[in-house]
């Protein structure tokens, strides 16, 4: 099994460990809903260095962007930015998401874990025609630190360059290999780190000492489903297209000419017609988890991702279902209909309850 | 690691049973299973004069991982709930062979006891 340059650090803090995509990771050091707490309250750490990270040399790295990528890069290829979009297949079928970061004239692609040998060879194929070498980072690991003090804390860490306090959302900066940027997967403000492997420790370290608490992909999951964030894989798949999915906003259309995968199947589809991506909260006792069944007036659905909400105080979960919902629905629990709420997946916003 | 009371006696899927004075038993699950679940956030129990048959499904655990199925040591007619599960389902995790007990019954059949593990033998179950 893989492991991150972190293993040890994580066996010596008590982690529990599970396979991740053949990746042993931790799921949790005390447990989900004290590590969820103290992402909202204050600062965590993940190591989520089993994600994927590919750099690009040479070519016109911009064309092969533009192909391969359902949103524009022309909107950062300018700026120190990063953006999330979809890699689509020509049917319009999400291969992955992910997200593209680009600063001092250098591109950086971060995908998912279990997509690593398709997005792989994807990218490798399409880079051809336009001259890009891709190079997969497998020295390079990743670091989020997230949350209400995240900030603080990483302004303490003095082998990271201050102008990151600086960095609007999705801002970016390079430090020689090192990149920072303002993005996660929490909600939360903070910062996620693609650094060598060999430099990972001392920052960890560093974090921890700053009272950062060690976060495992347990909490990961409730922080994101509580931003609404879609997990690949759960909550869409390559037979799903992006307007069931909650990535139609992702969707970049406004230059006619930009001729991207996947574009032509998006145009024939009657977004009208499509399923959506929606937030439910369970009004009665239990816990949402996916594949329960949902009904509302107008037609069905299914529950993609669900768990509970340590937030919220009661369970929550994405659901894909016809158009046509009001407010309410039920869900089958163990053969009991149960009472649901339909909500805008963002069920926080800025990591606080929504108003 | 687990200090598991000795007038106990377990199911190799983690759930215990206790024989009390006056001749009922209490059943809950083993610090080992809390320990595995994770945060524990609804239980569902079952109903005050059902009845549950021995090694079957008589209740269900939700933690924020994933949900359980909880299987009864014991064949009998349950006599009482924890209602106290049902607001403070997460005593379980504090405190699983007390105040986190699930349901108590009046057995059937005592000569099942024989057919559950010695906390020594449940102990090996939860090291291999």
């Amino acid at each position: 099994m893989n492991k991150t340059a972190l293993h040890e650090s994580h066996i010596e803090l008590g982690a529990k460990m599970i396979n991740f995509s053949n990746w042993e990771m931790p799921i949790s050091y005390t447990s989900f809903i004290e590590e969820h707490n103290a992402v909202r309250n204050a600062a965590g750490i993940f190591d989520v260095s089993h994600m994927a990270v590919f750099d690009f040399l040479g070519g016109n790295q911009v064309a092969f962007f533009e192909k391969i990528f359902a949103n524009d890069i022309k909107k950062i290829s300018q700026n120190n930015k990063a953006i999330y979009g979809a890699l689509l297949n020509e049917e319009g079928g999400i291969l992955d998401d992910l997200i593209i970061y680009h600063a001092n004239s250098k591109f950086r692609l971060v995908s998912n874990c279990s997509t690593r040998e398709q997005n792989r060879d994807w990218y490798k194929k399409h880079a051809v025609e336009f001259g890009v070498e891709v190079i997969e980072r497998s020295d390079m690991g990743i670091l989020a630190i997230q949350g209400p003090d995240a900030l603080n804390k990483i302004l303490a860490i003095s082998e990271i360059d201050h102008q990151v306090n600086k960095l609007q959302s999705f801002g970016c900066i390079f430090d020689g290999e090192k990149l920072f940027a303002r993005t996660g997967y929490t909600g939360e403000d903070g910062l996620e780190l693609i650094v060598p492997n060999s430099d990972i420790k001392n920052l960890w370290d560093k974090a921890l000492k700053l009272d950062c608490t060690p976060i495992g992909l347990g909490a990961r999951n409730t922080l994101r489903l509580e931003a609404g964030l879609n997990l690949y894989g759960n909550d869409m798949t390559i037979d799903n297209h992006p307007y069931e999915s909650n990535l139609g906003w992702t969707i970049d259309m406004s230059n006619e000419n930009r001729q991207f995968i996947g574009k032509d199947a998006l145009l024939s589809i009657d977004q009208s017609e499509s399923k959506k991506i929606v937030g439910i909260i369970l009004r009665d006792k239990g816990v949402l988890r996916a594949g329960y069944e949902i009904t509302h007036g107008q037609g069905n659905g299914i529950v993609l991702s669900g768990s509970y909400s340590p937030t919220l105080q009661s369970s929550i979960g994405l659901a894909r279902v016809d158009q046509g919902y009001q407010e309410n629905g039920k869900v089958m629990i163990r053969n009991k209909e149960l009472n649901i709420d339909f909500v805008s997946p963002r069920f926080l916003r800025q990591g606080k309850i929504r108003p | 690691m687990n200090d598991i009371p000795g007038d106990l006696k377990f199911l190799s899927s983690h759930e215990w049973t206790r024989v009390e004075s006056d001749g009922t038993v209490t059943i809950g699950i083993s610090d080992h299973a809390q320990d595995l679940l994770g945060d524990i956030v609804f239980v569902e129990l079952p109903e005050v004069g059902q009845s549950v048959d021995a090694e079957s499904d008589a209740a269900i655990v939700e933690s924020v991982k994933a949900a359980s199925d909880i299987y009864s040591p014991l064949s009998g007619e349950v006599i009482e709930i924890n209602s106290l599960l049902e607001n403070q389902p997460e005593i379980i995790n504090s405190s699983p062979y007390e105040e986190g007990w699930f349901y108590k019954l009046n057995p059937s059949d005592m000569d099942e006891l024989d057919n559950l593990l010695s906390p020594e033998d449940y102990n090996n179950v939860c090291e291999d």
